[in-house]
């Protein structure tokens, strides 16, 4: 990788406090990042990685503290971050009624990306599902429901690619794929994963412990 | 700007694919509307209705049919967990458009039925047809653009349907009021209806620009 691309995206966490009620969950977090960076979010359950994960990626806001996202040295303003950013989540799921192949159309050319069939097919091929992209969703297995949600994500690019327990319901084959695409992420941009699976930690470069 | 037209083409061919697969909206605007029909035309019998009351009457039918198909788009996202998956993917402003556009088509649809049933079983003698289907597809849009806002503040909610109808019902009256009015006009083939008419072209205009300004707060909230 050349120096200036390692420095293509910078991610700053800082101070981010959230609470839910009256009940704390992330209090002064801070940490940055930058392109070719992996960075590994672990805790307990309830320890906030999830609501961590959703404050970067602009779906919660929080009490106190700031994201910045910069490209090339250009700060991201919060209403361009959305195209930055691609979130896998147990809590984002794809729409039962279309098929892998749809679902991938819509995602693409919703976010503005114009793709081919081909190119479409190419990620469902690169997550194990080229011969299901005709079938439903909603007749997915939980771990195909998962390859399709890491196609999805990966599909536009991403700068920044954010795992909320990513090899969740996944076999061996699944597991590789994840890994593979997290080594890919650090060649594109910053990638933060949230688990707890102890094996998982070790591919992040770095470790924020929550809790 | 075409990027945007397409996502906003893109999720309103996705909403339609979707509805036509499960049809959750379709089916009860459909089913309400034909019921409600029935019963009015029984109940009315070979009685000759006012303008007054069929204005009414056919405004009643298209509020209470599309009340859950318009409200259905925004929740069936949150019920689902897709929501999210479009905040991530999409630009609130690419979501309400569609949303929006989605909703004209279902009612453009329940309009496509209702009327000539309407007509036909209700024996009704349209004195200037065009100016009632201008009426109608004024009102209606005006229908639209209130309720996308609405269905969008509800979905989070736990009470959906009843906050829905409570939300509605003071927001939908300024554009239900003329639109009764100048139906009523156009059944009986009278020529003051401009005024109503400008009421039915400026409440979207408002609706539509206030709700473009508070969508993002409202879907990302």
């Amino acid at each position: 990788m050349h120096e200036n691309d390692s420095k293509k995206v910078t991610l700053e966490v800082d101070g981010v406090i959230h609470r839910y009620g009256a009940r704390p969950v992330l209090s002064n977090i801070v940490f940055d990042c930058k392109s070719g960076d992996a960075l590994c979010i672990t805790g307990h359950n309830g320890s906030g990685k999830s609501t961590l994960l959703k404050i970067i990626a602009g779906l919660l806001r929080p009490i106190g503290g700031a994201i910045r996202l910069s490209i090339f040295g250009q700060a991201v303003d919060s209403d361009s971050r959305r195209k930055h950013i691609r979130l896998v989540s147990p809590e984002a799921e794809l729409y039962d009624d279309l098929t892998g192949l749809e679902n991938l159309e819509f995602l693409t050319q919703v976010a503005g990306e114009k793709l081919s069939r081909v190119q479409i097919e190419a990620f469902l091929d690169r997550v194990g599902l080229h011969n299901r992209g005709g079938d439903r969703y909603g007749a997915y297995s939980s771990g195909m429901k998962q390859r399709l949600k890491l196609a999805a994500a990966i599909s536009t690019s991403p700068e920044l690619l954010l795992l909320d327990e990513p090899t969740s319901n996944l076999d061996d084959d699944g597991r590789k794929i994840v890994y593979e695409i997290i080594d890919e992420q650090k060649s594109n941009g910053i990638l933060i994963f949230a688990t707890n699976d102890n094996d998982e930690v070790k591919l992040g470069g770095r470790v924020v412990a929550l809790g | 700007m075409s990027h945007w037209v397409s996502s906003v083409v893109a999720l309103v061919v996705k909403d339609i694919r979707c509805e036509l697969r499960t049809r959750y909206g379709l089916n009860a605007l459909i089913l309400f509307a034909i019921i409600t029909l029935v019963v009015v035309g029984l109940t009315a019998g070979q009685e000759l209705l006012s303008p007054s009351l069929h204005a009414s009457l056919i405004w009643i039918i298209v509020l209470f049919s599309s009340m859950q198909a318009l409200a259905a788009s925004f929740i069936k996202e949150e019920e689902s967990k897709t929501a999210q998956t479009l905040r991530v993917f999409a630009s609130p402003s690419v979501v309400f458009f569609g949303k929006l556009l989605f909703s004209m088509i279902l009612l453009a649809f329940l309009l496509l039925i209702l009327i000539p049933l309407y007509v036909v079983l209700m024996d009704v003698d349209l004195q200037s047809p065009l100016r009632f289907i201008l009426c109608m597809a004024l009102g209606s849009f005006g229908l639209a653009s209130a309720t996308t806002i609405i269905a969008a503040m509800v979905s989070k909610a736990t009470v959906k349907g009843a906050l829905f109808a409570v939300l509605s019902f003071p927001l939908l009256l300024p554009v239900l009021l003329p639109s009764i009015a100048a139906t009523e006009v156009a059944f009986m083939g009278g020529d003051e209806m401009w005024g109503y008419l400008r009421i039915l072209i400026a409440y979207p205009i408002v609706v539509i620009t206030l709700s473009y300004l508070l969508f993002e707060y409202v879907w990302n909230e």
